[in-house]
């Protein structure tokens, strides 16, 4: 996919006017960060658990070389292949050979970011292959011509009207008259429609949140089952996975899943977890004939040890983002690639770079919550200010941007004159805002009051009130 | 580039990153102490409970993820107990079952009503059955594998899934049932799938309401015997 990260503030200020997008970004208060709340509350151990597996994470990327090695040798002994992929395009070209070779006409998906980060679809679509994305959300943003909007819910900026007009429009064998005012009616067309594609797939693609070095299996986790129909019925599975989410052992493995699922969709579990080790054994009356795990390096090594090293410990649950208040605003669409929210803002210009991306560590208000809520206790906000210093040492920052900065660190540097300044604003602000005890419009600050007010100030700085109260005293 | 170079190309990459050369021992070691003898981690305590205890827990996780648990004193008691559910959710009297030691030592015959089909899950199947091999309680989790016991494709492709555990295989973490699975398989090997299952299929993927039945079963079945 081309990033439109450059336009991100055009972007942002459309999404804030979209006002479907308004209202289905609304729920995610009272679904995932409600259920989250209440997932974590029934846990006792869940922080302990974040501590453990960021442990477990940082002990596996301080062996990472030695750890794939060991995941690779179980998976050929298991009667499996690995393709080694340095870039986004060795993936796709592993990929197309492999469909190739299978004399693929279609090909089923199961959900993968991975597969999104390499645009997988668009590659097997230019081949002539027929790439069917099997995850419901995937599928609805698939026929859209969309990219995902969030990590783990990748409709989610849709409402269900929407969903209707477009199966209306795609599923044109089926009756017209048709009532489909309920989510479930929807989901039921669906389940009916793309079941024919995973009955006629020649392969099954899934991603995978864990390679298991200890027994050479990649895990997936899904609520739809869908993941399972992707690799269980074509003759071939490939998994796509980024080579950063390997683990140990099957115990470090419970860690991480005991706190994904919680702080993803605030279930105790996903419904459906899946281990899968190599292709069909002998005796087993199912499963594919061959199996293929391309693992994906496209930048990781690059963050292995550096400033983003913590990036790599991510695994994709979308906390992060759910509890955004830039990302509840705005959508995801808005951060114009594969990964929104605050780890998007620190992965995406590792990815394709600080110039592509630059305005992403800049959408955020620092306010903590992503770190506060990151099961894998990554400092989101102070990755992004690496980016914000690498951008403004570029020299990429406006000059308004560095203009303002320049005055600032001026007046910071002058106590007398910023207790002035900051004196002086207080109280005219204080005037303007009187009748009604909040501002709605300010001159010069439009893009700030044009989508929220604020509340008047009292007419003091704290440090006047404080001096105030001393000589009160 | 080769598979071969590309292969090289990453490992060094990643050795280089982490500033360590191809011979050092200690990390070997390290890694090859933890692979060869795994260790459990933090469990969370709701996992030590007594047999009644997790059998209580384990209930009330799969009711809560929209799952129906019976139990039954014994095989002899599964046929009529399979007969009602069917009976009483309307839906049809045969059934797809691999070949299990368990599911075949039920006396299916008692009730004739009941036609048991035997082999891999097929397009439209309406009803199947599956033996779990261990299940943890912490979060009303069923581990099933695969093979010609109980094919995969009878987890997935039905509209309604049956499951039948012994009430002893129900265990309290997923360490334990880790366990359990290495003495059946041996210490770093699995069958080719592990399906842990905690209900039926769902999506909240329109307008972030649950629904049932997403593309797997929209129906789970867990029948405890004994």
């Amino acid at each position: 996919m081309k990033p439109a990260s450059r336009a991100f503030k055009t972007n942002a200020t459309r999404a804030l006017e979209n006002e479907p997008l308004q209202r289905a970004l609304r729920g995610i208060k009272y679904g995932f960060v409600a259920n989250r709340a209440k997932a974590r509350a029934s846990l006792p151990e869940f922080d302990r658990l974040r501590d453990e597996a960021r442990a477990i994470k940082e002990h596996t990327l301080a062996h990472l070389d030695l750890y794939l090695e060991e995941y690779e040798s179980k998976v050929i002994e298991a009667g499996g292949q690995v393709h080694w992929a340095a870039s986004a395009d060795d993936a796709r070209e592993a990929i197309l050979k492999i469909c190739r070779d299978a004399g693929a006409r279609s090909v089923t998906k199961g959900k993968s970011m991975v597969g999104e980060e390499i645009a997988i679809n668009e590659h097997l679509e230019a081949a002539g292959i027929k790439a069917i994305e099997t995850d419901l959300g995937e599928y609805l943003i698939q026929i859209r011509g969309e990219p995902p909007s969030h990590i783990i819910a990748p409709a989610i900026h849709l409402t269900m009207d929407q969903v209707e007009a477009d199966f209306r429009n795609i599923h044109k064998n089926l009756p017209p008259e048709r009532i489909l005012d309920e989510p479930g009616q929807l989901v039921a067309e669906a389940r009916a429609v793309l079941r024919d594609g995973f009955l006629a797939a020649d392969v099954g693609i899934t991603g995978a949140n864990l390679l298991i070095a200890e027994t050479g299996s990649s895990v997936i986790v899904t609520n739809e089952g869908n993941g399972d129909l992707t690799q269980c019925l074509p003759r071939v599975h490939i998994v796509i996975a980024s080579i950063e989410k390997a683990v140990p052992t099957l115990e470090d493995a419970n860690t991480i899943l005991r706190i994904l699922a919680r702080s993803a969709t605030g279930q105790e579990c996903s419904t459906y977890t899946t281990y899968s080790t190599g292709p069909k054994r002998p005796g087993d009356p199912d499963g594919p004939e061959e199996f293929h795990v391309v693992l994906l390096d496209n930048g990781r090594t690059e963050m292995l040890g550096g400033a983003f090293h913590d990036m790599l410990r991510c695994i994709r649950c979308g906390a992060c983002m759910n509890h955004c208040p830039v990302y509840g605003a705005v959508g995801g669409h808005a951060y114009g690639w594969v990964y929104p929210g605050p780890m998007g803002a620190v992965l995406t210009p590792s990815l394709i770079g600080i110039d592509e991306a630059g305005h992403l560590p800049n959408a955020s208000t620092f306010c903590g919550r992503c770190e506060a809520v990151c099961p894998m206790r990554i400092p989101l906000p102070k990755l992004m200010r690496h980016w914000r210093m690498r951008e403004y040492e570029k020299g990429n920052t406006p000059a308004r941007y560095r203009w303002g900065l320049k005055l600032w660190a001026f007046a910071a540097r002058r106590p007398w004159l910023y207790h002035a300044l900051t004196g002086l604003g207080a109280s005219l602000l204080a005037r303007f805002g009187k009748r009604r005890g909040r501002i709605r419009s300010l001159p010069m600050a439009g893009g700030w009051t044009r989508h929220r007010d604020l509340p008047a100030p009292q007419g003091k700085t704290f440090q006047q009130l404080w001096r105030a109260q001393e000589k009160a005293s | 580039m080769s598979g071969a170079r590309k292969r090289q190309s990453v490992l060094e990459g990643i050795r280089a990153a982490l500033g360590a050369g191809g011979s050092d021992k200690t990390r070997k070691e390290t890694v090859r102490k933890r692979l060869k003898s795994p260790r459990a981690n933090l469990v969370p305590e709701r996992a030590s409970k007594d047999r009644a205890g997790r059998l209580e827990l384990f209930t009330g996780m799969l009711e809560g993820q929209g799952a129906k648990v019976s139990h039954a004193k014994g095989p002899g008691d599964v046929p009529e107990i399979v007969a009602a559910y069917l009976r009483d959710n309307n839906l049809p009297t045969d059934f797809r079952t691999g070949s299990d030691d368990l599911l075949a030592a039920i006396p299916w015959d008692k009730t004739p009503s009941l036609t048991r089909h035997r082999g891999r899950g097929k397009a439209g199947d309406g009803v199947t059955m599956s033996r779990a091999r261990a299940a943890a309680a912490e979060t009303g989790t069923l581990f099933l594998t695969s093979g010609g016991e109980n094919p995969t494709t009878l987890n997935f492709l039905p509209d309604t899934h049956m499951v039948l555990i012994r009430a002893d295989d129900i265990l309290g973490s997923y360490e334990d049932a880790w366990n359990v699975l290495r003495e059946v398989y041996g210490q770093r090997t699995l069958p080719r799938t592990v399906n842990l299952i905690s209900g039926p299929s769902r999506t909240a993927d329109i307008n972030q309401t649950i629904v049932m039945g997403a593309h797997g079963p929209r129906r789970l079945h867990v029948i405890v015997v004994g």
